[in-house]
């Protein structure tokens, strides 16, 4: 093809700056006079685009660092052994969903994270839960819990405020800290049930009882006491599985924001919940990781079977 | 996933409710390709009232597209499906749309048969449109058994066809304008046969779009717009990995279980009278 200046007018289009470099992004050669900033490029590859995007999402998420780590964790109830040597990473500020039938070990994995069992008799873990970037081993019997739970909120089940005003419930983690300034206490009050979204609708009643408070109230009471304390990582069991949808689709939206601050790691039977809410989604069977992927994965295309068949809800 | 997967869920009528739409589908299909059939029919032997057979086809096609269309919603909304069973409703509300513009193309193809039937015939009876024809008719065919029997090998077997019919496009689109310039009088009846040809040729095209769905569906997999040695690279070494972990996430290629399952198809009689 002969040179497209031979036959272009001289008056034709003047490229901006701004075109240029458009055009240059592209990786294709600019050829004068012609405005090429819509060529788009043939992909060497030849592969369509939902691939490209596909894979460009995943290596973004992949880029969030680690936040704590199960390396082989194994945990055991006197002889039996509820979970068999689980690897797991866990990403910084982003939501994990744990998702499986009942008696699987989700819940006795999550409450390992904040030493939950230690009171139980007959109880023993092996293996390790390093805390990033430390890399404190959080279920060591050297490490004290009360400083493995300062450090790693949780939120039950069932709403279970302390019996003492709405202030008080916050302020308490403070004072156990060791703060003395009220007015400290009163800011930090006003931040947690802030980012508990509570703030509002409690604000002018902080001196009522806690369980005056409706149970979605309750619950995200309970969120705001556990963020008081500045938690790097907020553990969730079944929260919302004693609250009505609208409370529900309250937490859900608290756990969305959540996740500007803090890692959470959620424990869930509601599957839609676990695709709504989470970046990742780990699959537990019988005390074992079968599958740990990203949320979307795990919903349109498990790489396994027995995920497959428990998100479909069929019988393996 | 597996055609007997569909069965496998805790809820019965769930597995019913999947059963039915994947039946209404194949329904779909034997009306639309009888809808080919009879169109290519009137094309080889003079056949006025072919268009009316048609186009009665085309409105209970069209019927239902709308029925399986409400199916999927309501399954979409009551039952929230997820991993295969997400995939085989997605599969579906696309692959009825080309499915529809299948039976669209074949009435248009009986209208020019219609129009035809008035005329006087060439010598050759129209044999390139019966040949690219039968072809294409093999596609539709194809097609709706790899979807019944979530063949994917199969699938593989009908986008390859479809670049013999890209070709063979070409080929009467050249012969036809040659045949033009030779002679004006022939410019009317290679017009028509190339309206016929162009509208088999989007035929094979929509085939092509509802095996790419179909691969979608079974293995996860986009592979539109890739080149079809791609997707057979991808897809062997995924079966073959899935062979490795020995797990049936992905059904393997070929799989003679898979081909054993009949599925129901709607019955059609294969000649276009």
């Amino acid at each position: 093809m002969a040179n497209p200046t031979d036959f272009m007018p001289r008056s034709a289009p003047v490229r901006t700056e701004s075109n240029r470099t458009t055009s240059h992004a592209h990786g294709g050669a600019h050829v004068p006079g012609i405005d090429d900033s819509a060529i788009v490029p043939i992909r060497p590859s030849g592969r369509g685009l939902a691939v490209s995007v596909d894979e460009t999402r995943r290596s973004a998420a992949l880029k969030a660092p680690v936040k704590a780590r199960a390396d082989e964790l194994s945990f055991y109830y006197g002889e039996y052994q509820a979970l068999k040597s689980l690897s797991m990473e866990i990403r910084e500020k982003q939501v994990t969903a744990l998702i499986g039938p009942s008696g699987c070990g989700k819940s006795t994995f999550l409450r390992c994270f904040n030493r939950m069992h230690d009171l139980t008799p007959g109880s023993r873990y092996e293996g390790r839960i390093l805390l990033h970037p430390e890399e404190i081993d959080l279920v060591s019997r050297e490490v004290d819990p009360i400083e493995v739970r300062m450090r790693i909120g949780m939120v039950f089940q069932k709403p279970n405020p302390f019996p003492k005003s709405i202030f008080e419930n916050v302020a308490y983690g403070l004072r156990i800290r060791g703060m003395r300034s009220r007015i400290r206490i009163q800011e930090e009050v006003e931040k947690a049930l802030r980012g508990a979204a509570l703030w509002d609708e409690a604000k002018d009643r902080l001196d009522s009882s806690a369980l005056s408070l409706s149970g979605g109230q309750q619950q995200r009471l309970c969120i705001a006491r556990a963020l008081a304390t500045s938690p790097e990582i907020l553990l969730f069991d079944e929260p919302t599985s004693a609250l009505d949808p609208i409370a529900t689709a309250r937490i859900e939206e608290l756990i969305a924001a959540l996740r500007e601050q803090v890692t959470v790691l959620i424990v869930t039977h509601n599957m839609q919940q676990a695709a709504r809410v989470s970046d990742y989604t780990a699959f537990m069977y019988l005390g074992e990781l079968i599958e740990f992927d990203e949320t979307p994965k795990i919903f349109t295309n498990p790489g396994k079977k027995a995920t497959e068949d428990y998100i479909t809800g069929r019988y393996g | 996933m597996s055609v007997d997967g569909l069965t496998h869920h805790i809820s019965s009528r769930y597995n019913e409710e999947l059963q039915h739409l994947l039946s209404d589908v194949l329904g779909m299909g034997a009306l639309v390709e009888r809808q080919l059939v009879q169109a290519m029919g009137g094309i080889t032997e003079p056949d006025e009232a072919v268009i009316t057979r048609v186009a009665q086809d085309e409105v209970q096609v069209n019927r239902m597209e709308r029925q399986i269309d409400e199916e999927c919603s309501r399954i979409l909304a009551t039952r929230s499906p997820t991993a295969s069973d997400l995939r085989l409703i997605i599969t579906i509300l696309k692959a009825i749309t080309d499915l529809e513009r299948i039976g669209d193309e074949g009435e248009k193809i009986a209208a020019i048969a219609a129009r035809l039937a008035m005329r006087e015939r060439p010598r050759n009876r129209y044999r390139e449109l019966r040949n690219l024809g039968e072809v294409v008719i093999s596609m539709v065919h194809d097609t709706l058994d790899a979807f019944a029997r979530h063949d994917t090998t199969l699938a593989l077997e009908v986008l390859r066809r479809d670049r013999a019919v890209d070709e063979e496009y070409e080929g009467i689109h050249r012969q036809s304008i040659t045949f033009m310039m030779e002679d004006p009088r022939a410019i009317r009846r290679a017009l028509d046969v190339m309206w016929v040809v162009r509208s088999l040729e989007r035929i094979g095209d929509h085939a092509k779009n509802i095996c790419e769905h179909l691969i979608y569906m079974v293995h996860g997999r986009d592979v539109r717009h890739t080149r079809i040695e791609e997707i057979e690279r991808e897809l062997g070494s995924r079966a073959q990995a899935a062979r490795i972990a020995g797990v049936a996430a992905s059904a393997p290629l070929g799989s003679a279980a898979l081909m054993a399952v009949p599925m129901p198809r709607t019955s059609v009689p294969a000649t276009g009278k």
